[in-house]
């Protein structure tokens, strides 16, 4: 693949025009490679975020994603949330289905739904994806039945569902205990190994970047111009955690972030 | 829940309802209070014949009128609570109207849109809109922006999002509103019933068994009145628990 999955291309953009939160910011992220976004609260990660997944658009500049302009949501991004992305009022099973439903709802129009959409058995790849995330004997509660682990995990089998190629994560796991978080992490780690899915995740929490992010975007103070990027090979592979590597990049990236380090061009 | 009422319970009342009455009765030992073992004869026989088509039409007229009330203010609401632009500028407004008794419009009503059903639906959906707007405004302005997003994210549209987050998030406040107002709108129902009509309970009530003093026959359509009132409620009651099951659910 000689062109990139996504290509942000001198992109403003600010809630207040006159403070901008991007100014001509310029990224790009290949095929296969995963993603950790990083930096202090207000630098603009979770607008990053949004302005990828198309639910805002830049006030100049352009966003391309597989080879078109990201307008509306592309139907092939997944986006996970922190919390409150689930119906409150629907169970895990119909929680789960949602994305299916609503590409039943308008068919494969190539707007909201992938125009190649064709699915024989939604209610099987439902089950499949409760199944393989330890929900299917949760299927009838509702979300305030479960664990913040176990709401989590429903959100994701509602975006895996749909089987995306860009999975975009905003601070996903960071209102979960240590240990579920963990497991959740390496859940990530295992689909990207078996589907290849591009991910990007925002998160403040420096050791979930580095052990999910093989490339890591570290953005400062408002506005931001010019990307700066931690090279971290070493992510991806389960065991990660516990090497010597992961202990040195965590240090590097805490000291890059409290501005003990100037940050690589 | 807070209008949940077991078996027991029900019949406790229904029996102390009936002493309570009885107890009257005695007390007051005047024709204008007759005990119930005199009425309820006569509205078992009664609602076989005349006071059943009255009931009949009055309830045709308050379900109308529901009817009407939802789906003029449901998607008003949905509007409002989606757009703060419009709520700022409609809002007052509505404020403003909301709190004015309707029931003073009924001499406007009854001229400008006859003496038929159309008034007196149109009277009590008027009521019931002002209820049911300002819930479902609240419901809509109050459904969190990261629902929306991840709900638009997953590929919904417009239409999608009111298939799949406005109406199930609106729909048991909606049933809450009907709920809190029916009593209302029953109690409307009755005084326009009374006007320039010669059907319906109100009617039955005053022209035909109070203004010829039959007594008997007229606690017989308040009992029916009554039980209109109360049989809406439960049912909407009921309506209300289904729909709301997750709010239950711990």
């Amino acid at each position: 693949m000689t062109q990139p999955m996504i290509t942000v291309a001198n992109v403003t953009f600010g809630y207040d025009p006159a403070k901008p939160i991007f100014e001509r910011f310029s990224w790009h992220v290949e095929d296969g490679e995963s993603w950790a976004v990083i930096g202090p609260s207000g630098c603009g990660k979770s607008t990053l975020l949004y302005l990828l997944a198309g639910l805002r658009r830049p006030q100049s500049g352009k966003v391309v994603i597989g080879g078109k302009p990201v307008t509306r949501p592309r139907p092939e991004t997944g986006l996970i949330l922190q919390d409150y992305g689930l119906l409150p009022w629907a169970t895990v099973w119909e929680n789960a289905a949602l994305g299916l439903n609503i590409r039943r709802f308008y068919g494969p129009d190539g707007k909201h739904s992938p125009r190649s959409y064709r699915i024989s058995d939604p209610d099987a790849r439902v089950r499949l994806w409760l199944e393989r995330l330890g929900l299917i004997e949760h299927k009838d509660k509702f979300p305030a039945q479960l664990s913040g682990g176990q709401r989590q995990r429903t959100a994701i089998a509602r975006t895996l569902a749909l089987e995306p190629d860009l999975l975009l994560m905003d601070e996903p796991f960071s209102s979960l205990d240590a240990l579920t978080r963990e497991s959740l992490q390496d859940l990530i780690v295992t689909l990207r190994a078996e589907t290849g899915v591009v991910t990007v995740i925002v998160t403040h929490n420096i050791e979930e970047a580095v052990f999910l992010g093989q490339k890591i975007l570290v953005l400062g103070a408002p506005p931001n111009r010019e990307p700066s990027v931690v090279v971290n090979p070493g992510a991806g592979t389960r065991d990660y955690r516990s090497s010597r590597e992961f202990l040195g990049k965590c240090t590097y990236l805490r000291k890059l972030l409290g501005g003990a380090l100037e940050i690589p061009r | 829940m807070k209008y949940r009422v077991d078996w027991e319970g029900g019949l406790v009342a229904v029996t102390l309802f009936l002493c309570i009455w009885t107890g009257l009765a005695m007390l007051i030992n005047r024709p204008i209070v007759p005990p119930p073992w005199e009425v309820i004869p006569v509205f078992a026989r009664e609602m076989g014949g005349e006071l059943g088509k009255h009931m009949l039409v009055s309830a045709g007229r308050v379900l109308s009128a529901i009817a009407l009330a939802v789906i003029t203010a449901a998607p008003a609401g949905l509007i409002l609570g989606q757009s703060e632009t419009l709520n700022r500028f409609l809002f007052p407004l509505i404020a403003l109207v909301h709190p004015i008794p309707k029931i003073v419009f009924l001499p406007v009503i009854l001229i400008l849109l006859g003496s038929g059903d159309l008034s007196k639906v149109t009277l009590i959906a008027m009521i019931l809109f002002f209820q049911i707007l300002v819930v479902v405004r609240d419901e809509a302005a109050g459904l969190r922006p990261e629902l929306i997003m991840s709900v638009r994210s997953l590929g919904a549209g417009r239409r999608a999002l009111f298939r799949y987050v406005y109406l199930p998030a609106s729909l048991p406040a909606v049933l809450t509103a009907l709920r809190v107002s029916v009593g209302t709108a029953v109690a409307v129902l009755f005084i326009t019933e009374t006007y320039a009509t010669r059907s319906g309970l109100g009617y039955y009530i005053v022209v035909e068994t109070w203004q010829v003093l039959r007594y008997r026959e007229m606690y017989a359509g308040i009992l029916a009145m009554s039980l209109l009132g109360l049989g809406l409620y439960s049912v909407i009651g009921l309506l209300e628990r289904r729909v709301a099951r997750w709010k239950a659910a711990k």
